[in-house]
């Protein structure tokens, strides 16, 4: 509770301070509801659950999207699955194991009340999307089947083939188009959030770019809610859709929202290996793969033989070797890692040595083929397009590449930021999943913000701001829409010689090499060094042709890439900040003799919060201590 | 499929460039240089757009997002086929590999009544939404399900309901269509539904409230030439529409009847 930061945890017994916090929770009478207008930004799992149950409680919502239709957020790529304590396979699974994989997967850094909560609503997660109709896998018997994700050692995942997030998107979005069609939910899609309006110390309302006509506007509400995703394509190269990005979370860190844990990112141990410079994006082959693949690599280095000439003694199973009671579903960070030092020993394969195979030889002679093919066939398929490879004959080249994004803006139990009236929901906040998100969690965490926590958090502020509305002719207003026509003409007007993804391509390679999936001091202060010279250079030769009035896709790239130039610089400044090992943050520096990241619970256990303070200053640092009444902290072990 | 030839090959692009909605649009030529075979259309167009920006033309806009197949929003018609020669793949899921070294491609917008172009290649399919609002869903409160398991679903129904579900509202169904028609789209969120048990309740008014509003929104009727079946990127059979009639039937005399 240091600097003012306090978290409002609930007093009690952990199993119990969500069940009390709702009962002590201000409620907003039904009939009053509709007086409160309630601005949501972004429309994945988070935003469109978010929308819909406040609309169907009664309030009166604004959500905006950038996609040209809800249902298109990127939540709707995630593949594998999403956990819940159900314990439907009788394996010893209950709230209590869920929360505790989930603070031990995040490598003790994340909020256990928070943590508690979300395992807690997690069994009428999937209630609510069955009852909605989406498809889930089912057992012969009709029963809803499960699979394993990494770091658990129980069966808790549902799934829907290879389409989980497109499933749970579409029961969402269903709930979402329901209120739209009876007019409690007002949908703005191909919208653009550009500033968060903030009146008297609240956040009141935002400013828009219309993306087809170019009219900017502003919108004031009670509230506003942040569903807006994370900041992975701040490396260019990540499994994030094209348009993903920290623009929305960034304004609002700019008008006073404290930045949480920006240099916690999880790099995917699963993904298609890089193929050449021209590459747009990165695919993600779901973590579910590794419930039957086999991760392995030569013993040699530099052997360069096909897969198939490689005999099974020459061959390095290593997840299995270095953590036999995890094997090939050992943690993200821990699993990326690994390819990483089999790569960095030259036993990296396929052309660049970037790589290591994921092979089904086993499971395919123990099962048959038929039977991956029922379990990942849309996987497969994917694989083959992309890579012109049929992984049913030879095993999948994979490499680690940027997927999730932990940090986000700083939230309290309530899902408020330390800016009044901003919450924030999903991936776009902090709170859940400390250094490394589990696999089959977000899903999990995004319909928990949405569907659960927020309706039931959200009235505890409303009801104190009665009569206290944004009003679009404030002069606040006036001023963000000045502020963000200004930036408009501002990239307009540059004309220079280089392309917007050129500054984008060069701030991502930057990134990868000095803050990706490992960092040192001396490597995070080259890029703070040459992150402010690259955005210099960005704002004095950018090219952005056409105008604002027009659909002008160039220049929404633009705005989200001198954003991405921003807040890489906080990005690596809690880096630097960070000196210890923890989840998906490697500092060099910081580990054991055998390679495992070494945390510093001493001085390290707790929540960096950054607060921006002006343009050509370095953030300030907000600690909110991590404190662990129930879990003990122990040395993350996979072994 | 795959078409022999260098690592890097070139090609003549003829797109269709439209400065918005009100202006008419016509077809333009570009070079497309030195693209790597394992680049995706959309990388090819990212590189063609690169060099346009670098000598102040300006970009080609085209939709798209997650480039991995799944978010619906990337569409083109390729050379007279929505997404492109290949079955079962969206643009951004064709690779440069499948076309020759030289080869003419003819790149337009998804062309429907329904779905106005915005600009260039980029449409307005905003009326597949408004069919969803009529009905895509089943209502059930937030907090107000019964547990998962309470009712069985038998695995074959649960299987099929998910190959409906599998649709991606990308709306090539309709740009392949003569007819502009979205019955594949409507019929794969009508038969998703009424596989389950947790559809049957509003069974009978989602049918009726999604095709009227399929029909006020300008798409076409259904005269089974399969062209939908065929482009589908998601592999919605048609057999779904056969369903559909049949559900729409059943549910105008059970209405009548009432």
């Amino acid at each position: 509770m240091s600097n003012g930061l306090d978290a409002h945890i609930p007093a009690g017994p952990i199993d119990k301070k969500w069940e009390l916090h709702k009962f002590e929770s201000k409620l907003i009478n039904p009939a009053n509801r509709r007086k409160y207008d309630i601005i949501i930004v972004g429309s994945g799992l988070a935003g469109a659950s978010a929308a819909a149950t406040l609309g169907e409680l009664g309030y009166r919502v604004k959500c905006f999207c950038y996609q040209d239709s809800p249902r298109r957020a990127h939540s709707i790529a995630a593949q594998g699955g999403i956990n819940a304590a159900k314990n439907y396979q009788n394996d010893g699974d209950s709230v209590h194991r869920l929360f505790y994989d989930t603070v031990k997967g995040g490598d003790f850094r994340s909020r256990e009340a928070n943590v508690y909560r979300l395992a807690e609503v997690s069994a009428a997660i999937i209630d609510q999307c069955v009852a909605q109709g989406v498809p889930f896998a089912r057992e012969y018997g009709g029963l809803l089947a499960n699979r394993s994700f990494g770091g658990a050692q129980v069966s808790r995942t549902f799934y829907a083939r290879g389409q989980t997030g497109q499933q749970l998107l579409l029961g969402a979005y269903g709930a979402l188009s329901k209120q739209i069609a009876e007019g409690t939910v007002e949908m703005f899609p191909r919208t653009e959030m550009l500033e968060v309006v903030v009146v008297d110390g609240h956040a009141k309302g935002i400013v828009v770019r219309d993306m087809v006509t170019g009219q900017v506007s502003s919108h004031a509400g009670d509230c506003v809610i942040l569903a807006t995703g994370g900041y992975g394509n701040v490396f260019y190269l990540s499994t994030n859709a094209k348009g993903c990005n920290v623009t929305a979370n960034w304004r609002a860190h700019k008008k006073g929202a404290f930045f949480a844990n920006p240099c916690y990112t999880q790099i995917h141990p699963t993904c298609i290996p890089v193929s050449g410079d021209y590459q747009s994006k990165l695919t993600l082959m779901s973590e579910s793969l590794r419930n039957d693949g086999r991760v392995w690599a030569p013993k040699k280095p530099g052997d360069k033989r096909p897969p198939g000439q490689i005999p099974e003694e020459e061959r390095d199973y290593y997840l299995e070797r270095k953590y036999p009671s995890y094997g090939n579903l050992a943690p993200r960070d821990i699993s990326s890692r690994a390819a990483k030092q089999v790569c960095d020993e030259g036993r990296g394969i396929g052309d660049t040595g970037l790589g290591v195979y994921l092979d089904f030889a086993d499971a395919i002679s123990r099962l048959s083929e038929d039977a991956i093919r029922e379990r990942y066939g849309n996987l497969f398929d994917m694989y083959h397009k992309i890579t012109n490879e049929n992984a049913y004959k030879v095993p999948m080249r994979i490499f680690p590449a940027v997927h999730y994004t932990m940090g986000g803006l700083w939230v309290d139990y309530n899902l408020m930021s330390n800016l009044p009236g901003l919450h924030v929901l999903g991936e776009a906040n902090f709170s859940d999943h400390g250094a490394n998100r589990l696999g089959a969690s977000a899903l999990m965490q995004g319909l928990a913000d949405g569907y659960f926590v927020l309706p039931n958090t959200i009235g505890g502020y409303l009801a104190t701001q009665t009569g206290k509305k944004g009003n679009v002719n404030s002069p606040e207003f006036k001023k963000a829409e000045e502020d963000v026509r200004d930036r408009t003409s501002r990239l307009l007007g540059i004309r220079g010689k280089k392309t917007v993804d050129y500054f984008h391509r060069e701030l991502g390679i930057l990134l990868w090499e000095k803050c990706g999936m490992a960092r040192n001091d001396a490597g995070l202060r080259d890029a703070l060094k040459r992150i402010p010279q690259l955005r210099q250079e960005f704002w004095e030769n950018v090219n952005v042709l056409g105008a604002n009035e027009e659909l002008n896709q160039s220049l929404e790239k633009a705005g989200r890439v001198a954003d991405f130039l921003e807040f890489a610089e906080l990005l690596c400044y809690d880096a630097l900040n960070r000196r210890e090992s923890c989840g998906g943050h490697f500092r060099e520096e910081f580990q054991t003799p055998d390679g495992e990241a070494k945390r510093n619970d001493e001085e390290f256990a707790y929540v960096a919060a950054w607060e921006h303070v002006g343009e050509n200053s370095p953030p300030q640092l907000h600690k909110e201590p991590l404190e662990f009444e129930t879990v003990h902290l122990a040395t993350r072990s996979y072994k | 499929m795959i078409a022999p030839g260098p690592v890097k090959r070139n090609f003549k692009l003829r797109v269709w460039r439209q400065k918005n909605g009100q202006t008419p649009g016509r077809f333009a030529e570009y070079e497309a240089r030195e693209i790597p075979a394992d680049a995706s259309f959309l990388e090819m167009l990212d590189i063609v757009n690169e060099s346009l920006i670098t000598r102040n033309e300006e970009p080609i806009a085209f939709d798209h997002d997650c480039r991995e197949g799944i978010c619906g929003m990337c569409s083109l018609v390729i050379n007279g086929a929505p997404h492109g020669p290949n079955s079962a793949t969206t643009t951004c899921q064709l690779y440069m590999r499948h076309f020759a070294d030289g080869d003419t491609i003819v790149v337009e917008p998804f062309r429907a009544g329904a779905f106005p172009v915005l600009k260039d290649l980029i449409v307005n399919r905003s009326a597949l939404d408004r069919i969803q609002q009529a009905g895509g869903f089943v209502s059930v409160r937030t907090g107000a399900a019964q547990d998962a398991n309470a009712i069985p679903i038998p695995k074959p129904n649960a299987d099929r309901a998910m190959d409906a579900a599998a649709c991606i509202q990308c709306g090539a169904c309709v740009a392949a269509c003569p007819n502009a028609s979205a019955m594949l789209f409507l019929a794969a969120r009508v038969s998703h539904f009424s596989l389950l048990p947790q559809g049957q309740p509003e069974r009978t008014q989602r049918v009726r409230a999604m095709l009227a509003q399929h029909d006020a929104e300008g798409f076409g009727n259904c005269r089974n030439h399969y062209e939908c079946e065929a482009v589908c990127p998601a592999e919605i059979p048609a057999l779904f529409i056969a369903k559909l009639n049949r559900e729409y039937l059943m549910a105008e005399v059970k209405t009548a009847v009432e």
